[in-house]
């Protein structure tokens, strides 16, 4: 399995043609207490670059995009009973959504984990 | 049962206070503790001495309630202190400077109030005759005229109530206008330092929203604009640009011509979010830098209270090009000087156009006396002096304390009416949010926070123009303090504040499980 980010700090896990998505500990840690996440329905499909989600926190709300292009096949329900999983676990048990990918080449316009690690040390 | 005057429940004497001994009521001294007032009602008290109800044969088919109704009773006296109390947990313009940006939170002049009262005014009936109620009519069409002239605009629409159902009113203008030359356009573009209201209500109007983002210095970054509306070609796609002038960051947009005429070229309009209007009225026409739309703010710019004392009031000024399409009812005046309502049985020739309308009746009538009674005993060169006012003091609270605060936009030139720090530079571990609570104690109800989202941390300040020096010094004075202990890490400031009538409330849990509706403590605990 391998892991990739976006400028916009969301993480994607890809196996196979199946791609997970959260937003990364860094994202959280902005954001503060997460207290509300609207996840995308089974079936939807996106664009990369699509609002895919939203995440509210004490501070603001803000869109998740959608890292590729695909089909969503399943939301983390969890995180609408336990929207503070987003906090505790951002970048594991905090997935939002997983996608059937359409086009795998997008992926090599992502960031691998050294370079997002380099990409927020500069903001 | 016992009647709990005092509102004392057991665990008040627990609740915190922050220093000497705790009292056995809770109360200390004329910091009164307050319960809900469901727990000090009772139903075998009452204000008011009704007859017996007669005897009547019951038809419900057992369908009657059952259990209590579960209102509160309370002699009037009761009643009135209820209210009174808790009043005095709160903070109001009355009590002192009240610092919110983007909110204009200026001191309402007692003349307003006694315009707004005169019967003649405050009895009227909406459906009253129209020759009845020719001074009101008067009163709107006067208003309108003023807000026309100041702000170079060819048409005003009264009846939006408050500012976001005037961007509305704005956005469904410019749709109407599309509309009729049969052009469908589906995307609205927001700047980044836009109003968080303007996607909101480009969304609710079903556009695309797409982002325009600032440049370093806080602005437009029009070279993004041009690009953006050079896609598509003749085909362009982009109904409207949503804009706020001054912006969000507290800066006026030098460029706001060239990116009105880059909008017009593209066959879009320009809808501007007029709220921040107090910085330049007087000063400056939208009109004349190419603005279709843009909403006025009557409790921000022209006096009437908000902020808990509303309700709002959002008359929307058109263009050329958008005033055939104004909403209904409109006010106008024939030779004779006698005023005429416009509505849709008599709209005619001249308004077949109109998109329909915004609301029942006229509008928050008791605003426009308010909002008229401002602007005559300003005149026209007070209006001004207003902006300029408002600017100083900002730029002061700006300049005061950029040494101790982090100013972002420090470098990009004056402010506006407002000045814009960030969270940079204070101790790890330190947030916006701690400045802000510890102003509370320092007797201040915080500034702005967390917005605009292109500044980490951000606190907005926003002063207006009805503060003095004297005040304004001892505001800047206790968020400098307040600010040294942030930066210096000082502990007792992240368990501010710790005079409030309550201590640092938890907005997670409020936010993740709030309690909307009050349950007696035993029926909550039975309901697990």
């Amino acid at each position: 399995m391998s892991r990739y980010f976006t400028e916009d700090h969301e993480w994607v896990d890809v196996a196979g043609d199946i791609a997970t998505v959260g937003i990364t500990n860094y994202a959280q840690e902005q954001l503060g207490d997460i207290v509300f996440v609207e996840l995308p329905e089974e079936g939807k499909t996106f664009d990369k670059g699509d609002d895919a989600a939203v995440v509210e926190s004490v501070k603001a709300a803000s869109d998740v995009y959608s890292p590729v292009s695909g089909e969503v096949i399943e939301a983390n329900g969890a995180l609408e009973d336990e929207p503070a999983l987003v906090n505790s676990d951002a970048e594991e048990d905090g997935w939002f959504f997983k996608l059937r990918l359409t086009d795998a080449s997008e992926l090599d316009s992502l960031m691998d984990e050294a370079a997002y690690t380099k990409f927020v040390a500069g903001l | 049962m016992t009647i709990n005057q005092s509102g004392w429940r057991p665990e008040m004497a627990a609740s915190g206070t922050a220093t000497g001994a705790p009292t056995a009521t809770g109360n200390r001294a004329l910091m009164l503790e307050e319960p809900l007032i469901f727990e000090i009602g009772s139903a075998d008290r009452t204000g008011v001495d009704l007859e017996q109800a007669p005897a009547v044969q019951n038809r419900l088919g057992g369908m009657e309630r059952s259990a209590p109704i579960g209102l509160p009773g309370l002699s009037e006296q009761e009643t009135v202190r209820h209210y009174t109390r808790l009043s005095r947990q709160n903070y109001a313009i009355d009590l002192g400077l009240f610092p919110l940006g983007s909110c204009t939170m200026k001191h309402n002049p007692r003349l307003n109030e006694k315009v707004a009262r005169m019967p003649g005014f405050a009895d009227l009936h909406p459906l009253a005759p129209q020759s009845a109620v020719q001074g009101a009519l008067g009163v709107i069409h006067e208003l309108g005229e003023w807000l026309k002239t100041l702000t170079g605009m060819a048409a005003v629409a009264m009846s939006p109530k408050a500012g976001a159902h005037g961007e509305l009113c704005g956005l469904l203008a410019i749709r109407a206008a599309l509309e009729a030359r049969g052009d469908a356009r589906k995307v609205i573009l927001v700047p980044e330092s836009a109003h968080g209201t303007n996607p909101a209500t480009a969304a609710f109007c079903g556009y695309a929203v797409e982002d325009i983002p600032a440049t370093a210095e806080g602005r437009v970054d029009l070279a993004a604009l041009q690009a953006r509306l050079a896609v598509g070609g003749p085909d362009c796609n982009v109904a409207a640009v949503m804009i706020t002038n001054p912006n969000t960051c507290g800066l006026f947009e030098r460029e706001m011509k060239k990116i009105a005429d880059a909008v017009h070229a593209a066959g879009a309009f320009v809808y501007c979010d007029g709220a921040n209007f107090n910085a330049i009225v007087g000063r400056v026409r939208p009109g004349d830098l190419g603005v279709d739309a843009m909403h006025i703010n009557l409790h921000k710019t022209f006096s009437t209270p908000h902020g808990g004392g509303g309700p709002g009031s959002g008359p929307v000024v058109l263009s050329e090009a958008l005033a055939p399409f104004a909403p209904l009812p409109i006010v106008e005046k024939d030779a004779a000087g006698v005023f005429h309502l416009i509505e849709e049985e008599t709209a005619g020739q001249d308004h077949a156009q109109n998109f329909g309308r915004m609301v029942a009746f006229h509008g928050q009538m008791g605003m426009f006396t308010r909002a008229l009674a401002y602007i005559l005993s300003h005149g026209a060169d007070g209006l001004r002096q207003v902006a300029e006012d408002a600017v100083l003091n900002a730029n002061y609270i700006l300049r005061s304390l950029e040494d101790v605060l982090d100013a972002p936009f420090g470098g990009s030139g004056p402010c506006m009416h407002e000045a814009l720090f960030s969270d940079k530079g204070v101790a790890e571990g330190f947030t916006t949010l701690d400045i802000a609570k510890g102003l509370i104690d320092e007797g201040y109800h915080p500034m702005t926070m967390y917005f605009p989202l292109v500044v980490h941390g951000a606190m907005l300040i926003e002063p207006t123009e009805t503060e003095s020096k004297a005040a304004l010094d001892q505001f800047i004075m206790a968020l400098r303090s307040v600010a040294e202990r942030a930066k210096a890490g000082d502990e007792a400031l992240k368990g501010a504040p710790h005079f409030a009538p309550r201590r640092r409330l938890d907005e997670t849990l409020a936010a993740r499980k709030p309690k909307l509706v009050w349950e007696e403590a035993a029926l909550a605990e039975a309901a697990g």
